[in-house]
Formats: C-alpha cells, sequence, structure tokens
C-alpha cells in the first residue's frame, strides 16, 4: 500500500480542517482574554480557506480515497459547500452574544471546527466505521457545547438529556451495522449494496431468514436516524436541547447537522440499503407523518421561541422525510433542496433571536419580539421572510421546498401524502404568523432599537434576502440538487 | 406603440418596485414625499394599463401580450404573462382602483404612511400579476403573496379587532389555496405542464375532474366568498383600514370569480356541469340569504360587506347557471349563455366600482366621527350635502338602479338565468328589492332626518382631495352603466371562445 494509493488530494479540506482546529486549539491557549476574538478570526479564516479548497476541488465523478473509506461525489461537494457557509453564517450570528455573556471562549470555535470535520467525514463515508465516527466526532463535539455554559442549571440538564439519549441512539445504531456487517460481510456501503440486492432477489442461496436478518438490522437503523434527525417518536430531546442550550449552541445544532444528517440518511438507506426500500417506506411515513402531525400542533402551544422552532424542526424533518420516501432521483433532490433552504433559515432564526439577546437577557419568550417593526424596521421584515418561508409562503424559497416535495411525492402515486402534509402546513402556519403578528402588530416593551455590529447586520441582512432571492430564483439551486442525483 | 415594450411585465413590477422604494425612503422624513410618490407611481402604472386596452385585439380569443420565459427548468415553470378578454378589464381596475386608494389614504394615515401606501403599491403589483399569469405555479405565486400585504395592512392599521380579523382572513384563504396546490401539482403529474392553457386541453376522468374541481372550489369560494365560507369577509372588512377595505371589495373578490373562470370550468368542464345545481344553489343563498342577514346590520362596513357577498352571488350564478340554459329543453337555441358570463363579468367591474365607493364614503365618515354605527349618524345632509348627494347617488347604484353600472350586470344575469328555470331568476330578482332596502334603509338613517348629535353638527363637508375621488368613481358607475358596450365588446371573443370550450366534454 502506498501514499497514492491513498489519494490524500481529495481530502485536503478535510485534512486542512483538521489541521487548523488543532491549530486553534494550540493557539487559543496562549492567547488572553482580550486577544480572545483572534481565535475568532483564526476560525473563521479556516473555514474560508476550507471553502477556497472544496470549490477547488469539485468532481463530476465519484472518487474514493483512503481506501474506499472516503467518497467524494457531487452531493458531498454541494452539502460541504452548505455545511461550511451555514457554520460561516453560525459563527458571525454567535460572536456578540456569546461575548455579552463571558462565554466567548476558544474552546467553542475549537469544538465547533471538529463537529463541522465531523459532519464533513459523515457526508463523505463510504464505509460504516467512517460514518459512525463522523457522527461521534460531530455529536461529542455539540454534548460538549450544550453544556457549554457550565453554570446555567437547564443547560446541564439539557447537556444531561442529550448526551444519554444520544448515546442510546448511537449505540442502536451500532448494533443495527454489526448486524448489516454479519450477513454482507463487508463494511463497504458498495458492497452491501450488492449483498443487499442479492439477499432480497434470493441470490446465492440466500433464504427468507437472511432477508427478515436485513429488515431486523434496517428496523435499528431507522431508529438511530430518526433519533439523531429528530423525527417523532424519537424527537423528546429536541424541545429541551434547544431550549437549554446558548442560542449559539442551538443554532449549530439547529443547521448544519441537518445537512449531515441528509447525507447519512442517503448513504445508510439508499445507497446502502436500496434494495430494502419498500421496507423502509413503510417506516418512514410513518415517522414522516408522526412529524409532520406533531410538530406543527405542538409549536402552537410553545410560548418559548426556541421550543417553537425545536418543534418546528420535526415538522420539517417530517417534510425532508417526505422526500426521501419517494425512493425517486426527484425525491432525493427535493429533499436535499428541503434540508439546504431550511438550515438556512433556521440559522436566520437563530440569528434574529441572538440579536435581540442582550447581556443577562434572553429573549427567547415570543413575547420578546412584541413592536420588532417599530425597534427595527428592518429586521422585523427580515423575521417576516424568514417565518413566511418556514411556513412555505410564496415569493420566499420554503415555498418552492414544499412544491418540489409534494411534487416528488404526488409523482410516485402518493396523493394521499401529499395532502396529509399540505393540511398540516396549514395548521403550521399558524404560529409562524403568529411571530408576524406579534412584531408588527404589537406595541413593544422594550423601546430602545438594537445594536449590533457591521458583521452581524450584513450576515444577517444576507441571509434573509437570500431566501427572498432563492424564492424569486430558485432555479439555480434546484437544478444544483437536481444534477446531484442524476 | 405598445407593440415591442413587455408592458404586463411593466405594469406588474412598476408598483412592486416603486413599493420598495417608497419602503426603502422610510417613515423618518417628510410623509407627503411617500404620498407623492406613491400617487406618482400608480397613476403611471395606471397610464401603462391603458396600453392594454389600446393594444388589444378584440377580434381574438387567444392570449395577448404574451410573455414566456423559462423560469425553473426543473419543474418546467415558466414566467408566463398574457391577457384576454376576461383578464384585461380586471388588470384595469386594479391599477385605477389602486389610484383611488391612495388618494384616499392621503392625511388619513399618521402611522408609518411609508409601509401603509407601500403594502398597496406592491399588493397592485401582486394583483395584476395573478390576472396575468399563465403558469399555474407562477400564478399561485402571486395568489399567497398577494394575502401577505393585506395581512399586514389590517393587522397594523386596522380597526380594535383587527389582530383576529387579519388572522381569520390568512387562514381561511390560505386553507382554500392549499388544497388547489395539490391539484395543480397532479395535474402537472399527468399532463406534465403547469401551464394553464395546457391544463384546460388535459383529459381528465369524471372522478378526477370532480376532486380537481372541488379543491380549486375551495380555494375560489373562499375568496369570492360564497355562502358558507364567507364569514371571513365582514370581520376583514370592518376592521380593515378604508383603504384596505376598498381593495379586498373591489378587485381580490374578484380574483375568486376570475378563477372560476380561469381554471374551475375551462379544466373541469364535466364536473362543472354535474356541480353546477351545488354552485347556483349557494349562490341563491347568498343573494337572498345574505341580503337579509345585511338589512339588519348596524355597522355600516358590515353592512356594506354583507352586501359584496351578495353581489358577488351574481358572478357565480351567472357562470354556472350556462350550463342549465343549455339543458333547458324550452330553450332551443341554447341562447343566453354568453349573456350570463358577460353578465358576471360587468357584474364584477361594477361591484369593483361601486363596493369601492361605498367603502370610501363610510371611510370619509369615520375619518371624522370615528364610529361606524349607524346609530350614530342621522341628518348628515344638512352638514355635508355635497357627499349626501353622492352617498344617495352611490347607495342607488348599490340597489341596481337602471342607468348605473350596478343594473346592467344584475340584469344580464337575471335575464338569462329566465332561459335556465324561472325560480333562479325570481330569486334572483330579490335582490333589486334587498338590496334598495338595506342600500336605501342605511342612507335613510345616516343621512335624511334630524341632526342627530353635535358629532354630526360640526361636520365638515368633502374637501376637494375626496370631492375628486368620488366624482372619478361617479362617472365610472355612470359611463359603465349607460355605455357598456367598450367593456363587453373586448370580452366577447374570448367570451364566445369560452362557452365553446366548456360545452364540449372532456371524457
Amino acid at each position: 500500500m502506498t501514499l497514492e494509493s491513498l489519494n490524500i488530494a481529495i481530502a485536503m479540506p478535510e485534512v486542512f480542517l483538521l489541521a487548523m482546529a488543532c491549530l486553534v486549539l494550540v493557539v487559543d491557549v496562549y492567547l488572553p482574554q482580550d486577544k480572545r476574538n483572534l481565535t475568532y478570526v483564526f476560525a473563521q479564516f479556516s473555514l474560508i480557506i476550507t471553502l477556497v479548497l472544496l470549490l477547488g476541488n469539485q468532481t463530476d465523478s465519484r472518487v474514493l480515497a483512503f481506501n474506499d473509506l472516503f467518497v467524494q461525489d457531487a452531493m458531498a461537494d454541494a452539502l460541504k459547500m452548505f455545511i461550511i457557509i451555514i457554520s460561516f453564517g453560525v459563527f458571525v450570528y454567535s460572536r456578540e452574544y456569546l461575548q455579552s455573556r463571558d462565554i466567548f471562549k476558544g474552546e467553542f470555535y475549537v469544538l465547533g471546527l471538529f463537529s463541522i470535520l465531523g459532519m464533513m467525514l459523515m457526508v463523505s463515508a463510504n464505509n460504516l466505521l467512517m460514518l459512525y465516527l463522523g457522527l461521534e466526532l460531530l455529536s461529542l463535539c455539540l454534548y460538549a457545547l450544550v453544556a457549554f455554559s457550565r453554570d446555567d442549571g437547564n443547560a446541564s440538564e439539557a447537556a444531561m438529556k442529550y448526551f444519554v439519549l444520544g448515546a442510546i441512539a448511537s449505540g442502536m445504531l451500532l448494533y443495527g451495522m454489526s448486524i448489516l456487517y454479519g450477513l454482507s460481510g463487508s463494511l463497504q456501503i458498495t458492497e452491501i449494496a450488492h449483498a443487499v440486492i442479492a439477499t432480497t432477489a434470493g441470490q446465492g442461496g440466500a433464504d427468507n431468514a437472511q432477508n427478515i436478518g436485513m429488515v431486523f438490522a434496517l428496523v435499528f437503523i431507522v431508529v438511530a436516524l430518526a433519533f439523531k434527525l429528530g423525527a417523532v417518536p424519537f424527537h423528546m430531546w429536541m424541545p429541551d436541547v434547544y431550549h437549554g442550550s446558548p442560542t449559539a449552541v442551538t443554532a449549530l445544532i439547529g443547521t448544519a447537522p441537518k445537512l449531515a444528517g441528509f447525507a447519512m440518511i442517503m448513504r445508510l438507506m439508499v445507497e446502502a440499503l436500496g434494495g430494502l426500500q419498500a421496507d423502509w417506506q413503510q417506516m418512514i411515513i410513518v415517522l414522516s407523518v408522526l412529524s409532520l402531525a406533531v410538530g406543527n400542533i405542538i409549536a402552537i402551544a410553545q410560548s418559548n421561541i426556541k421550543r417553537m422552532l425545536a418543534y418546528s424542526t420535526i415538522s420539517h424533518v417530517g417534510f425532508i422525510l417526505l422526500g426521501i420516501l419517494a425512493g425517486t432521483n426527484e425525491g432525493y433532490s427535493s429533499a436535499m433542496f428541503y434540508t439546504i433552504t431550511y438550515a438556512m433559515m433556521s440559522l436566520g432564526g437563530f440569528g434574529v433571536i441572538m440579536l435581540m439577546a442582550r447581556q443577562g437577557f434572553e429573549a427567547d419568550n415570543i413575547t420578546d419580539l412584541a413592536g420588532l417593526n417599530q425597534r427595527s424596521p428592518w429586521f422585523a421584515f427580515i423575521m417576516m421572510i424568514l417565518m413566511l418561508s418556514m411556513a412555505g409562503v410564496p415569493p420566499t424559497v420554503g415555498f418552492w421546498a414544499k412544491l418540489a416535495v409534494l411534487t416528488a411525492v404526488v409523482d410516485v402515486d402518493l396523493v394521499w401524502m401529499a395532502l396529509i402534509a399540505v393540511f398540516f402546513s396549514i395548521i403550521g402556519i399558524f404560529y409562524y404568523l403568529r411571530i408576524i403578528k406579534i412584531m408588527y402588530f404589537d406595541d413593544a416593551v422594550e423601546t430602545q432599537p438594537l445594536v449590533c455590529g457591521r458583521d452581524m447586520q450584513i450576515a444577517l441582512s444576507t441571509n434573509g434576502l437570500a431566501i427572498l432571492a432563492l424564492g424569486l430564483y430558485p432555479a439555480a439551486l434546484m437544478s444544483l440538487c437536481v444534477a446531484v442525483f442524476s | 406603440m405598445f407593440a415591442d415594450l413587455p408592458l404586463l411585465s411593466l405594469i406588474v413590477w412598476l408598483p412592486i418596485i416603486g413599493g420598495v422604494a417608497v419602503l426603502l425612503s422610510g417613515d423618518k422624513g417628510d410623509a407627503n414625499g411617500v404620498r407623492v410618490l406613491s400617487l406618482v407611481i400608480s397613476i403611471a402604472t395606471f397610464l401603462l394599463s391603458l396600453g392594454l386596452y389600446t393594444g388589444f385585439d378584440s377580434s381574438t380569443s387567444a392570449m395577448q401580450f404574451v410573455e414566456k420565459t423559462a423560469w425553473i427548468p426543473a419543474f418546467d415553470i415558466n414566467y408566463h404573462f398574457g391577457v384576454d378578454g376576461f383578464s384585461m378589464p380586471l388588470i384595469i381596475l386594479t391599477t385605477f382602483t389602486t389610484i383611488l386608494v391612495v388618494l384616499a389614504g392621503w392625511e388619513v394615515i399618521k402611522k408609518k404612511p411609508a409601509q401603509y401606501f407601500a403594502a398597496f403599491l406592491i399588493m397592485e403589483g401582486l394583483m395584476v400579476a395573478v390576472f396575468a399569469a399563465l403558469d399555474a405555479i407562477f400564478f399561485y405565486v402571486f395568489w399567497e403573496a398577494m394575502l401577505v400585504p393585506m395581512f399586514i395592512l389590517i393587522g397594523v392599521w386596522g380597526g380594535e379587532r383587527r389582530v383576529y380579523a387579519t388572522i381569520k382572513f390568512f387562514i381561511y384563504t390560505f386553507i382554500g389555496s392549499v388544497f388547489m396546490l395539490v391539484a395543480l401539482i397532479y395535474m402537472y403529474y399527468i399532463g406534465g405542464s403547469f401551464a394553464i392553457l395546457d391544463m384546460h386541453t388535459l383529459r381528465l376522468t369524471q372522478h378526477e375532474q370532480i376532486l380537481i374541481f372541488l379543491a380549486f372550489l375551495a380555494a375560489f369560494a373562499v375568496k369570492v366568498p360564497m355562502w358558507p365560507v364567507h364569514t371571513w369577509l365582514p370581520d376583514a372588512h370592518v376592521e380593515a383600514p378604508t383603504g384596505g377595505s376598498v381593495i379586498l371589495a373591489a378587485i381580490m373578490l374578484k380574483i375568486g370569480g376570475y378563477g372560476f373562470l380561469r381554471f374551475s370550468m375551462p379544466i373541469t368542464p364535466d364536473a362543472a356541469h354535474s356541480l353546477d345545481w351545488l354552485i347556483i344553489f349557494m349562490s341563491l343563498v347568498a343573494v337572498v340569504y345574505i341580503g337579509f342577514v345585511a338589512l339588519v346590520q348596524r355597522d355600516m362596513k358590515k353592512l356594506v360587506a354583507y352586501s359584496s357577498i351578495a353581489h358577488m352571488g351574481f358572478v357565480t350564478l351567472g357562470l354556472f347557471v350556462v350550463f342549465q340554459i343549455w339543458e333547458n329543453p324550452a330553450n332551443t337555441d341554447g341562447s343566453g349563455a354568453a349573456l350570463a358570463v358577460e353578465g358576471a363579468m360587468i357584474q364584477m367591474i361594477s361591484h369593483g366600482f361601486i363596493s369601492g365607493a361605498m367603502f370610501l364614503m363610510i371611510g370619509v365618515l369615520y375619518d371624522r366621527m370615528h364610529t361606524r354605527e349607524i346609530n350614530a349618524y342621522g341628518g348628515v345632509v344638512h352638514t355635508m350635502p355635497i357627499f349626501a348627494a353622492f352617498a344617495v347617488f352611490f347607495a342607488m347604484a348599490n340597489a341596481g338602479l337602471p342607468g348605473t353600472s350596478g343594473f346592467v350586470g344584475e340584469f344580464m344575469v337575471i335575464i338569462a338565468s329566465f332561459k335556465a328555470n324561472f325560480w333562479y331568476a325570481f330569486l334572483a330578482a330579490l335582490t333589486l328589492i334587498l338590496g334598495a332596502a338595506y342600500t336605501l334603509w342605511m342612507v335613510k338613517r345616516v343621512f335624511y332626518g334630524e341632526i342627530a348629535n353635535d358629532g354630526v353638527r360640526a361636520l365638515k363637508d368633502i374637501n376637494s382631495r375626496e370631492f375628486a375621488i368620488m366624482t372619478i368613481l361617479a362617472i365610472a358607475v355612470l359611463v359603465l352603466g349607460l355605455w357598456p358596450a367598450p367593456v363587453t365588446e373586448v370580452m366577447h371573443a374570448t367570451v364566445e371562445n369560452f362557452l365553446q370550450h366548456v360545452s364540449v366534454s372532456k371524457l
């Protein structure tokens, strides 16, 4: 085995990010608190360079590296690009928030960079072990980050719940993977795929017992994925974690990891277990309908905006699963489009919450948004766009995401699923409208205008306008997603 | 002259971009600048839309001023505009009404005027786009998007129960329209195209047609609004600021009627045929029952809101009575169908003028007295004689006095209904009594009699701005009433083609 066969060049962005994360870790130790900004600049700088490396490294074909552990394809390229852009946004939004809370520490950025690395590895995994390691790298960083504000009781509770439930889910995943390994004799995703197809087709003396074994493994894998994504009935951790974490960390959890989660589903369910599509489609239908129902209905009852966004995330996960269960290339691309746009919307939503928060004041009650239009018409407008987009009202990009998913679902003759989905989005519209109502129609309790740095202003405005611009011209992003799966 | 210009795009985007400019000019500076800018934009848009009329070829039923560019190739969704005899008059109605609305809000709106005027301008562009869109998804985008400015308008500048009213308005209309979206996606799945004209020729089974028709009905019946899904309208009207009520009554309701013409009937003619009894029943209930409901209202705006529902009943009646006209064995030549559809169209345009005028009048009183209760008035004619003259005129028009535009549409629909069934015509004609009763009774209580209180005694007659608005509308009502030919001529070819298409079964 030579170094060339490792094909290390195609993993250059990951290698660079790893090196930079280690460097930031070391440098940060020697920085006094008043120079902490340097850590921030370093972290952002490494993300930018990683993005540049990614863009310079695009490929149309499928390339393997590290003895087939690592794969680079069009989906990986696109998802990694958005993971980095969105994480960059999270870092921008969280700087002032962290500073005002005395948790502006290097660890946030180091752990953040490692979690981004974990996501990138998940996206590019071609081997179950690789996938698992990427997932654990991401999760462990996030567990630590949730407890990051260590004097906060809520945060510690959230971290504990997140850790315990996350560990159970990881255990489920490993269990499913080990059964799969036993039946197929390989950890390579491509080889598993061959084994699955051979088994379901009854080749090579495969009997029914083997087939049942495969489905048995599938059940554990689906449960683990549902846990990680937060699909009902495995969603219990989400509201508590979203609520308890410092908002900067909630933003980190609620945005880019959804893209990695989407990639994980694609790698595991579609690429490895594509042969069992008829089986997992049934399971995902249940998960999807329940997520749409529970997410949208319970969100109405929330008075805390972070909890509301957690339930709204659950309902959006239902929509993403809806695209995946269609089981066609259109379905996968629509789910990817949905995931990317959802991550952007939710990034903006958390951005506004962080903008509203001040020294010792969390601004996470829905009523804290009251009269935002009087205090800052521009940011109220941005928030309105974000909420309309989450509700799926044109001309925002959220509408196109829903349209794409619904079209994919109707295409496979599941019109009733489309009707269920639109029915629950009607319910969903109520709580998004309530936010707009509070911002525009209610009188402000606080009257002082919002103050924030120029970087935050620019980032948040770009974020909101991007949602609107993509709504007016979604063709480019849509054809990117379509191209990935054709 | 306009042949080379993308006229429809200009009419759509000029007010939207202008509205954004007004919004950005902000509320910190001079409110007068904002108003003048808004007025200039709305007048310019109106003048541009007149180009549609002068350049319109009324001898053809084909789409004119067509613009088509690929928008989202992945779903074959196009940026596709075009007008025919149905949409062109409604577009001009929209641009015309927006001018009046801008004038009506002139010095009345003190709170954030830039946002107020910007919302109307943006909404104008969106509504024109709804009428002009020829791609179903393109249509749907504007159809939903126009709810947002109206939602804000009612919620920010509305009356006491504005939040309740505006959320009810939004959710009602949203519920109706998402089912239409699923129907559109389904037809894309079958036919592979989102172009509305392709959907017209799409073959559908009776079963599919019924479901699609009901999905459309959910969207359009709420918008019109038809009994029994009309309850959002009185709330929205009462709480909306004057301008919002005018736009709601004059244009948004027409979008529902337009939807029947553009989608329901041509796409699912057989379902429309087999379910026509349902629509006719709902229309007649609206005409008769809602007419009685209007009679007992104490709030002027609510009264006019209910009268709007009753008048819109004529529109849906006129559209769906055509099937029974063709089927009636006594009516051997099948004539009268064109009369019914043209009557419905005239009724829509006329109602745009009259209901707009009624709401503007109530606005004039409300700006001075800050109440809409009929009981709070009496003897206004003594202090506001000029205004009272206009009020009586518009009330007569609302009651369908011959010579005003209110008469023409109702009369055409009633005559056509006779060819279908005597009782339809009989029940519909009750509106002439009921309409006169509730409108004139309101006028009597508000304007005549002794001066009711000191508030009325202190009233000042309308100023020149209000006089201008009233005069323009009065002229429009009279012209359409005495000489409707210019409007019927432009739609004649379109109506013929429409009836031709609807009469052929798709099965």
